[in-house]
């Protein structure tokens, strides 16, 4: 199952780099959203809650793009059936494109985080970093997992544009909660991993019991 | 012989209406069933239920000794497609596509490069799809659907766009050269009724004629 996995995730960023579509399109809105907070809040620089919000709000409305696409290519040229007429576990298409939106919200954050700092923080990241990407990364695996599986129930609607946003927003409330308090001491002026483990922790039960439900039901998604 | 395909009263609905309707055959292997029908007579959904890729809803169907739907996931290793959507990505080359479908099916890479020779797509294989004739298209897909060397073939108008050049390369993967059980949906009447050993007619998604259809008969299922 993971060597299917590989050879589809291989294929979808091989398509990724050719047509340079999702990756581009999440990163330009986040930094364009960075850059309305800079002038519509009228200040030089964020902290603390504020700070934490506009940074994880901004990451995840972006992932909504990447999602809405993330099955295009099999929709729109017959990619499903493809895989249905394989004698593969389907599990792996499953694990392929939460692995391909975990790698494209990588790549979008490897430009947006420091494009944050540029524009809106105040006490700069400092030694905070690794704290950081210990919670973008915990983020990023939920958000795949709840991304692959929601982008696959929109892919069957007819109304997929407003399907995704619509079933995936609700379902990353609990992630959005944990990722921003995690993150908010980070970028206090005084700051220090406050409370980190407990937020940790609720975000590693978050993947998990999302990673395992979307294995579980993700078969069903592809029946007629 | 043994019966490749059984089918008796299988039924299959698109929400109230019935696309098919009580179909009732039996396919021997190694022989041509030729599905003849107007547009909306229940030829694709017939295929598609064929292949595991749409559930009957009612009656019994027995593809290749698999129980349908109940035993669909045996079906992938033995039953080739080759429907109206080439199942190609625009993006990719026609030999990673192929490279792609053959590793899902753990095929070599040799039986990808013997297919591109037979296909006579070796020298444009290195192309993306989307800058591909659709005749070139048609014979990447028909290599596609025979990558796994599959016992039966579901084939939908595998002809369209190829020049008589390009029908005659595909005849030893798909045609009746081929010595596979084939289900051929066509729209070409005397040709459909020259390949096939038996000859299924369908009339909004009814049975209406079976075994020997003479050209009469089948000119008839259009009006």
């Amino acid at each position: 199952m993971i060597r299917t996995a590989a050879t589809i995730l291989r294929k979808d960023l091989r398509i990724e780099l050719r047509v340079r579509e999702s990756v581009p399109a999440m990163t330009l809105f986040t930094v364009t959203v960075y850059v309305l907070f800079h002038f519509g809040l009228d200040r030089d620089s964020l902290d603390g809650e504020l700070a934490s919000g506009v940074l994880w709000v901004t990451l995840l409305l972006a992932s909504v793009i990447g999602v809405s696409r993330l099955y295009a290519a099999e929709r729109e040229q017959g990619g499903v059936d493809g895989l249905l007429l394989a004698p593969i576990d389907r599990t792996a298409l499953f694990l392929a494109k939460a692995g391909a939106l975990l790698l494209f919200l990588v790549a979008v954050e490897i430009v947006a985080v420091p494009a944050f700092g540029l524009l809106l923080l105040g006490p700069g990241l400092g030694g905070a970093l690794p704290e950081l990407v210990v919670i973008l990364a915990l983020g990023n695996v939920g958000v795949a997992a709840v991304g692959a599986l929601v982008g696959a129930l929109a892919a069957e609607t007819r109304a997929r544009e407003l399907t995704a946003p619509l079933l995936l927003l609700p379902l990353l409330v609990p992630l959005l909660i944990s990722c921003a308090q995690a993150t908010e001491p980070l970028l206090r002026p005084d700051q220090g991993p406050e409370d980190l483990g407990r937020w940790l922790g609720l975000l590693t039960l978050y993947d998990v019991v999302f990673v395992l439900l979307s294995v579980a039901v993700f078969d069903y998604l592809l029946e007629d | 012989m043994i019966p490749a395909i059984e089918l008796d009263r299988l039924e299959r609905r698109y929400g109230e209406r019935r696309a098919l309707a009580g179909v009732t055959l039996t396919l021997e292997e190694g022989r041509t069933l030729a599905v003849l029908g107007a547009n909306g007579a229940g030829k694709t959904t017939l295929l598609r239920v064929l292949a595991g890729l749409l559930r009957p809803h009612s009656g019994h169907a027995r593809v290749l000794g698999a129980e349908l739907p109940a035993e669909r996931w045996k079906l992938p290793a033995q039953v080739g497609y080759l429907g109206h959507a080439p199942l190609l990505y625009r993006e990719l080359t026609g030999r990673e596509n192929l490279r792609y479908h053959a590793r899902l099916h753990g095929v070599g890479r040799e039986r990808v490069s013997e297919l591109l020779g037979a296909v006579g797509m070796e020298g444009r294989a290195d192309d993306p799809v989307r800058d591909l004739s659709a005749g070139m298209v048609q014979r990447l897909a028909a290599a596609r659907a025979v990558l796994h060397d599959p016992a039966l073939l579901l084939l939908d108008e595998p002809r369209a766009n190829l020049d008589p050049a390009g029908a005659e390369l595909l005849e030893p993967l798909v045609g009746r050269a081929s010595g596979r059980t084939r289900v051929l949906v066509t729209h070409d009447i005397e040709g459909g009724l020259a390949e096939a050993d038996v000859v299924l007619g369908l009339k909004g998604g009814r049975q209406v004629a079976a075994g020997d259809v003479d050209a009469a008969e089948a000119r008839a299922l259009y009006q």
